[in-house]
């Protein structure tokens, strides 16, 4: 990796999102409008005595699961075009090496997934009045975790696609099973045995336990950072597979 | 050695069909050789080998002294793709310099690449927004930015306006003249007489290899489209039409 050639890739990939003013509009916005849906599906509902509201519970986990979902979907799509378009044959004639692309994304798209974070996170401190037991830049540090854990999935994924609707359809294949089997519908401890060894491979699992560890919790447990180290490594390990299918020659 | 590119044997397969049949050419530093060939002929195939991203099955390419594809050769080699590989969402500036900064090169001659293409007036346009023959000008201008010592153009003036076209060949022949070597790729037989060499190609085998003018005497023609027709006649004198 050359750090000349990786920040002009980061600028450059960020600058390609800034001249699409209709997606960055849709970034920030969307997630806000999701969890006040959310607020106001639950505001009538009764809170048991002792526990957290529902919508502190489900509004903690959107704001990790927007970044997870919307940066694998801009990646497949970002590197698939880059695949089509010719640009990425036309990159691997240059000194810039695979780790500077891959890289990258994870660095470009990792940021404007914490900017996301951070605005889903303001709306639902401030305006919603979410709770949490520990602080909200924990959760924000999460949420942009999850982001480059998506950016790796999505560099990975766009390797097996050749097509815009074959890079769509890998959403809810990723996205699906680690959104059901996460924790959030039922706990992780009362499923099948079966579904909690799926569940304990998949690695958003973890996200959402170091989520619900900053929820309850008003300093960072040690089950917080084992679960933060865990993501990390499974978007390291994805990165290093997505580099794998990066080939220079092609037949 | 003054051969910027020696292939020797090359046997391509793409798709499980053989697309070149042992290739044998060589292109001199400091000269504009074209390689002409029908659509299909194994054209882009070989220029793919040249810069180093092509599987191939058999013999060697040798550029600018270094294996084809070699890590050594990335700052030394430009390559524009047959379709315009620009960033559609980034303007034409934008491009240029982020290829620019790829090979360790300031803004300013990232500019002026552009104003040598003739997009100056376009340099804050998005690409997205230009003509085809504007955007594969503007993928030209990120080819030549890095000032590489070999350019592979695949099919650069395709739909620019005759004028244009004119400066392109003439800003070809200068870059030559300073000692580059361009390897430029057509289909359009009016471009072969511009080139210092040529390379005619068909279903993957190299027909000819020599001068415009030797190529003619060769042929006893004078129009280069009648001695390519004779060529390739000759070369296959057991074939009756397409095989």
């Amino acid at each position: 990796m050359n750090p000349r050639i990786l920040s002009a890739t980061v600028a450059r990939i960020l600058r390609q999102l800034r001249h699409d003013r209709r997606t960055v509009a849709l970034l920030v916005a969307v997630p806000s409008v999701l969890l006040t849906l959310v607020y106001y599906m639950y505001v009538d509902q009764p809170t048991p005595p002792g526990q957290p509201s529902a919508f502190d519970r489900i509004a903690l986990v959107m704001l990790g699961f927007f970044p997870f979902i919307i940066m694998f979907l801009v990646t497949s799509i970002a590197m698939l075009r880059e695949r089509t378009t010719g640009t990425l044959e036309r990159l691997l004639t240059t000194p810039l090496a695979r780790t500077d692309l891959l890289f990258g994304y994870g660095i470009a798209f990792g940021l404007a997934g914490a900017v996301q974070a951070v605005i889903a996170s303001a709306v639902a401190y401030w305006l919603l009045g979410l709770e949490t037991a520990g602080s909200s830049a924990l959760v924000i540090m999460i949420a942009a975790l999850n982001a480059v854990l998506a950016v790796a999935l999505g560099l990975l994924c766009s390797a097996f696609a050749r097509t815009e609707f074959q890079a769509v359809q890998f959403m809810p294949v990723v996205v699906a099973p680690q959104l059901l089997l996460c924790g959030l519908f039922v706990p992780r401890g009362e499923m099948a045995g079966w579904l909690q060894v799926i569940s304990d491979v998949l690695p958003l699992s973890y996200a959402v336990e170091a989520l619900q560890e900053v929820g309850a919790h008003t300093e960072p447990t040690g089950t917080m950072w084992r679960d933060v180290a865990i993501v990390a490594a499974a978007a390291v390990l994805a990165l290093v597979l997505a580099a794998a299918t990066l080939r220079r020659r092609s037949g | 050695m003054d051969n910027a590119i020696a292939v020797r044997g090359l046997v391509v397969n793409r798709g499980g069909r053989r697309v070149l049949h042992g290739i044998d050419a060589t292109v001199p530093r400091g000269s504009v050789t074209g390689l002409l060939g029908p659509s299909g002929s194994g054209k882009t195939t070989l220029m793919r080998a040249v810069v180093g991203v092509q599987v191939i099955a058999a013999g060697t390419v040798t550029v600018l002294g270094a294996s084809a594809g070699s890590p050594l050769l990335r700052h030394r080699v430009g390559y524009l793709t047959q379709a315009p590989s620009v960033y559609a969402d980034l303007t034409v500036r934008e491009n240029a310099r982020y290829f620019a900064a790829l090979h360790g090169r300031a803004h300013a001659e990232a500019d002026r690449a552009v104003a040598d293409v003739g997009l100056a007036s376009a340099a804050g346009q998005l690409v997205g927004t230009l003509s085809g023959g504007q955007r594969s000008r503007a993928s030209l201008a990120c080819a030549l930015v890095g000032e590489p010592e070999l350019i592979v153009l695949d099919e650069p003036t395709v739909g620019q306006d005759p004028v244009l076209r004119a400066e392109l060949w003439a800003r070809f022949h200068a870059l030559a003249a300073t000692g580059t070597t361009l390897l430029v790729s057509s289909h359009v037989m009016d471009e072969a007489a511009r080139c210092d060499r040529l390379l005619l190609i068909r279903e993957g085998r190299l027909i000819a290899d020599d001068t415009p003018a030797a190529i003619r005497a060769t042929a006893g023609v004078d129009d280069l489209d009648e001695a390519f027709l004779r060529l390739i006649k000759a070369s296959q004198p057991d074939q009756s039409g397409e095989a």
